[in-house]
C-alpha cells in the first residue's frame, strides 16, 4: 500500500474542538507516527504482528515504515497511520499555576515594597534518593538556566541549596533551623514511581514537624505537573519548560495572598 | 606533544603539570598517613572475606566494624587479620564468620612481632594479587586474539535495576556495534557504606553494583564477545563510600573501565574530601594493577556550571586527576580523563568552542583514552531535535580521536535508554565515524583563528586557576566552590566518621605490593 493516498478527502476538513484530532497535511486527517520494539525476530510475519497492534491502537490503515533488528529476537518498528480516536478539547479542564510571570527585578521590588521588611528564604534540595541536581540547581543557582537568573542572584531572597540525596528528615531539619518561608524538592528520578513515594513521605514530615501553614510547599521535576503537586498536598508544582522567575513570582505572590487572608501580620 | 594544530603552547602545560604535581603531593601525605573504613573492607575482600551475616550485612563491614568497637582499626585489618590468623590458624573467611557469629575471643587476642604478622600474610596477598594479575591475563589474550578497536570505544550505557534483564540488553547493544557496557548503578548506592551482596533484580534507574552482578554480566559479555570476535568491555561505578571495594572486586571479576575520579565523590555526591582522597588513591592503585581504563568525571562539572565560562575548570580537574592517577601507578593509558560536549546549543559557534575544546584536551593529554560525554544538559525530550545535538557530537568526537565515546540517547531527559535508542545511537556514531574517518587529518585551523585564540584562553586561565588551588591547597579551594560551583568544607560530608590515621604499626602490604610492582613496572 502506498502511502501517498490520493482519495484521502472522505472526511470533514474543518476543524471541530469537540472532535479533535492529529493534523498530519490536512485537517482531521488523523496522522501519527508511533515506534516501538517488539520481542521477535525480524521477518514478514513481524511486520505483521506490528501493523495490527497499530491498528489496536487505533491506527487506521497503518503502514509499517521501518523494521530494523535489534537483535535475534528483538525488532524495532516506525509505523504510521490515522488516528481514529479524537477528543473534545472543550471539555478539559486542567490546573496550572496560574501567574503572570514578573521579571527577577519585579519580584525583588515586590518584595521590597509589598512582602515583607526581610528577605523570603527559600530552601531547595534533590531529596531521597535522587541524585540529580540538574533541576534544583537550574532554579536555584546563581547561574540560573537558559537565561533566567537563578533564586540565588535575587537581592531579596535568601537562598540556600542544599543538594542531592537530602534525607527528607535533614531538609525538614534544615528548613526549620533557616526559618525558611519555602521549601523547594526537585525529582528527577520517576521509575517506578520512586518520587510519589518520597513527595509523600516529604509532605508527612513537614506536616508532622508542624510548620505546613508556615511555609511554602513547591516541587518540581521534568515529569511533575502543577496537578500532580496539588494531589499530593503540596502549594504547587513546576514541571518542564519552567524557570527561577516563574517560581519565584509565585511564591512572592502566594505568600502576599496568605498574607492577606490570614489579615496581615 | 603531537603536532599542534591549536598551537597549544608548551609551556603553560608543563607549569600546569608541575603546578597540579604539588597539590597532588600537598594532598598525599595527607593521604599516606590516613587510612578509612572502605580500605580495611576492601583488604578484607583481598583476604578472602565475603558474603554476608544473617541480617544480610557485608561480612567486611561486619568485621571492620568489630575492629572499630574493640579499637584495632587503627593498625588495619591485616595487622588483626595476621594476628588472628596466627593465633587461631584459622583463614581469614572463617575468622570473619566467628566474628558475625559473635563467638570471637577479642579480649584474648595475642600479639605478634610485625614481621611475623607480615611473613604471615605474605602467602595471602600473593595469592590474591594473582587472581587480579590472571584476569588482567584474560583480558589481554582477549585483545590479542581479536585485535583492538581502532578509533572511538563506542559506550553505551544499560540501566534496567534487573541484571537479568541487563544482560538481554548489553547483549543486543554489543551486537549492534557498542564496544563497552556500562551498567548503571541504582540511585543511591554511591553513599552506601557497604555494597550488597549477591545477583539482585530490583533498582531504581539502575542495578546495583555487586561481585554477583559483575559476574553474571562479564560472562554474558563473553558469550556475545566470543560470537562477535569483538572483546566487549564492561564498566562499572568506582565512585561513593565503597570506592577501594568495588575496584577489587572488579578487578576480580575482570571489569575493564571505573568510573574513578578523585573529587566526583566530594562534589557531587558531598561524601567528606580526605575520605574520597583516600579512597581514591587506593581504589586507583588497584584498577592500574589490574589494568583497569578509570574514566573521571570532569564533565559533571559542566551539568551543574556554564560549559563556555567553565571550560577552564574541567581542563584544571583534569590536569589534578592526572597526578593523583600517576601517584597511584597509573598509566596514561589508563587515564580516561573527562570532558563534555555541554555548551548552550543556541550559542553562535558553540560547535566551533566543543571541537576547539576537545582538540585542545586531545593534544595535551596525548596517550590518555579520553572519555567524551554526550550532551544532557541541553537535550529537551525533542528527540528529533536531539538526534542532531547526538550528530554534533559525534563528529567532534571524529575528528579529534577522543576514545571512549559515551553515545548521546535521543531520549535522554525522558527516561533510561530503551533498546532501540541505543540502536539509533550506535547507527548515528558508526555512520559519522565511518564517513568522516580521516576528516581531522585533512583539516588544519586558522593560526589566529577563534578556534586557536579560544584553546590558548581556556589553558591559560586553567593555569591560573590551578595555581590558586596550589595556593590555597585543595581542601580550601574545594571550600569555596571552585568546580561546578559546589562548595565543600573539609569536616563535612558523608563518611567522615570512617576515616582514621594510622597507627605506627599499621600494616596495608596489598596496597605496599601493587604499588611497588606499578612503581617498577614504569
Amino acid at each position: 500500500m502506498s502511502g501517498y493516498s490520493m482519495n484521502s478527502a472522505e472526511f470533514d476538513k474543518s476543524l471541530d474542538l469537540t472532535k479533535l484530532k492529529p493534523y498530519g497535511d490536512t485537517m482531521n486527517d488523523g496522522k501519527v507516527q508511533v515506534s516501538f520494539t517488539l520481542p521477535i525476530k525480524n521477518d514478514e510475519k513481524a511486520t505483521e504482528a506490528a501493523k495490527i497492534l497499530a491498528g489496536k491502537m487505533g491506527l487506521k490503515d497503518p503502514v509499517v515504515a521501518l523494521s530494523r533488528t535489534l537483535d535475534k529476537e528483538f525488532t524495532f518498528f516506525v509505523a504510521y497511520g490515522s488516528l481514529i480516536h479524537d477528543v473534545n478539547y472543550n471539555d478539559i479542564k486542567v490546573t496550572t499555576v496560574e501567574v503572570d510571570t514578573l521579571s527577577m527585578q519585579e519580584v525583588d521590588k515586590l518584595i521590597e515594597e509589598e512582602v515583607l521588611e526581610k528577605t523570603v528564604v527559600v530552601i531547595g534540595a534533590s531529596t531521597g534518593t535522587d541524585a540529580h541536581t540538574v533541576g534544583i540547581d537550574a532554579i536555584m543557582n546563581m547561574k540560573g538556566y537558559a537565561g533566567h537568573y537563578g533564586l540565588e542572584r535575587y537581592k531579596n531572597i535568601e537562598a540556600y541549596n542544599i543538594g542531592s540525596q537530602v534525607p527528607n528528615i535533614e531538609f525538614v531539619r534544615k528548613a526549620v533551623e533557616l526559618k525558611a518561608d519555602v521549601l523547594l524538592v526537585s525529582q528527577t528520578v520517576t521509575q517506578k514511581d520512586v518520587h510519589i513515594k518520597n513527595l509523600t513521605d516529604l509532605v508527612e514530615m513537614v506536616e508532622a514537624e508542624g510548620i505546613r501553614d508556615k511555609v511554602l510547599l513547591i516541587c518540581g521535576g521534568p515529569r511533575i505537573s502543577h496537578q500532580l503537586a496539588k494531589e499530593l498536598g503540596y502549594d504547587a508544582g513546576f514541571g518542564f519548560g519552567k524557570f527561577a522567575d516563574d517560581v519565584a513570582t509565585f511564591m512572592v505572590k502566594e505568600i502576599i495572598k496568605r498574607r492577606e487572608i490570614n489579615g496581615g501580620e | 606533544m603531537m603536532n599542534s594544530k591549536l598551537n597549544i603552547s608548551e609551556s603553560t602545560v608543563k607549569a600546569c603539570r608541575e603546578t597540579a604535581l604539588k597539590t597532588a603531593e600537598q594532598v598525599q601525605s595527607y593521604i599516606d598517613t590516613s587510612s578509612t573504613v572502605a580500605v580495611e573492607r576492601t583488604v578484607c575482600r583481598l583476604l578472602g572475606i565475603d558474603g554476608v551475616d544473617m541480617v544480610e550485612v557485608p561480612l567486611p563491614n561486619v568485621v571492620v566494624e568489630a575492629l572499630v568497637e574493640n579499637n584495632l582499626i587503627e593498625k588495619g585489618a591485616s595487622h588483626f587479620l595476621g594476628r588472628a590468623m596466627l593465633q587461631t590458624k584459622m583463614h581469614a573467611m572463617d575468622i570473619a564468620k566467628a566474628i558475625a557469629e559473635d563467638k570471637f575471643d577479642f579480649d584474648n587476642l595475642k600479639d605478634y612481632p610485625i614481621d611475623e604478622i607480615n611473613n604471615k600474610l605474605k602467602g595471602y596477598v600473593d595469592d590474591s594479587l594473582k587472581i587480579i594479575t590472571n584476569s588482567k591475563n584474560a583480558r589481554d589474550n582477549y585483545l590479542n586474539t581479536y585485535g583492538e578497536k581502532e578509533g572511538a570505544y563506542l559506550y553505551v550505557i544499560v540501566a534496567t535495576g534487573n541484571i537479568h534483564e541487563d544482560v538481554i540488553q548489553a547483549k543486543a547493544a554489543a551486537k549492534q556495534g557498542a564496544d563497552v557496557i556500562a551498567v548503571i548503578r541504582t540511585t543511591g548506592q554511591s553513599l552506601l557504606d557497604y555494597v550488597p551482596y549477591g545477583e539482585t533484580t530490583e533498582g531504581f534507574g539502575g542495578t546495583y553494583a555487586t561481585q554477583e552482578n559483575f559476574k553474571i554480566m562479564r560472562a554474558a559479555l563473553d558469550v556475545v564477545g566470543e560470537e562477535l570476535g569483538r572483546y566487549i568491555r564492561l564498566c562499572n561505578y568506582c565512585s561513593g563510600l565503597c570506592m577501594p571495594e568495588i575496584a577489587v572486586m572488579g578487578a576480580f571479576e575482570r571489569l575493564d573501565m571505573m568510573l574513578n575520579d578523585a573529587l566526583y565523590g566530594i562534589l557531587f555526591r558531598d561524601i567528606n574530601m580526605k575520605r574520597t582522597l583516600i579512597d581514591q588513591y587506593f581504589s586507583r592503585i588497584i584498577n592500574a594493577y589490574g589494568g583497569v581504563i578509570i574514566n573521571t568525571g570532569e564533565d559533571n562539572y559542566l551539568t551543574t556550571a556554564d560549559a563556555y565560562e567553565e571550560a577552564h575548570t574541567v581542563l584544571a580537574s583534569q590536569f589534578i586527576n592526572e597526578q593523583f592517577a600517576k601517584k597511584a601507578g597509573l598509566k596514561e593509558e589508563l587515564m580516561g580523563l573527562g570532558h563534555a560536549f555541554e555548551i548552550n546549543p543556541d550559542m553562535t559557534n558553540s560547535f566551533v568552542y566543543e571541537l576547539a575544546q576537545a582538540q585542545m584536551v586531545r593534544e595535551i593529554f596525548p596517550k590518555a583514552p579520553l572519555k567524551y560525554m554526550p550532551p544532557t544538559k541541553f537535550m529537551t525530550g525533542d528527540v528529533f531535535m536531539g538526534n542532531v545535538q547526538n550528530a554534533l557530537f559525534n563528529m567532534v568526537t571524529t575528528m579529534t580521536g577522543q576514545k571512549i565515546h559515551l553515545l548521546g540517547m535521543i531520549t535522554e531527559a525522558i527516561h533510561t535508554p530503551f533498546m532501540a535508542d541505543r540502536a539509533i545511537a550506535i547507527d548515528n556514531a558508526r555512520y559519522i565515524a565511518k564517513s568522516m574517518e580521516n576528516l581531522g587529518d585533512e583539516i588544519i585551523f586558522k593560526e589566529d583563528g577563534i578556534m586557536v585564540q579560544r584553546a590558548n584562553e581556556v589553558l591559560d586561565e586553567a593555569l591560573i586557576l590551578l595555581k590558586e588551588i596550589n595556593d590555597k591547597s585543595i581542601f580550601k579551594a574545594l571550600s569555596e566552590g571552585i568546580f561546578g560551583g559546589v562548595k565543600r568544607l573539609e569536616e563535612n560530608g558523608k563518611g567522615l566518621k570512617g576515616v582514621f590515621v594510622k597507627h605506627k604499626e599499621y600494616i596495608n602490604p596489598f596496597l605496599d605490593k601493587m604499588i611497588s610492582e606499578l612503581k617498577e613496572e614504569s
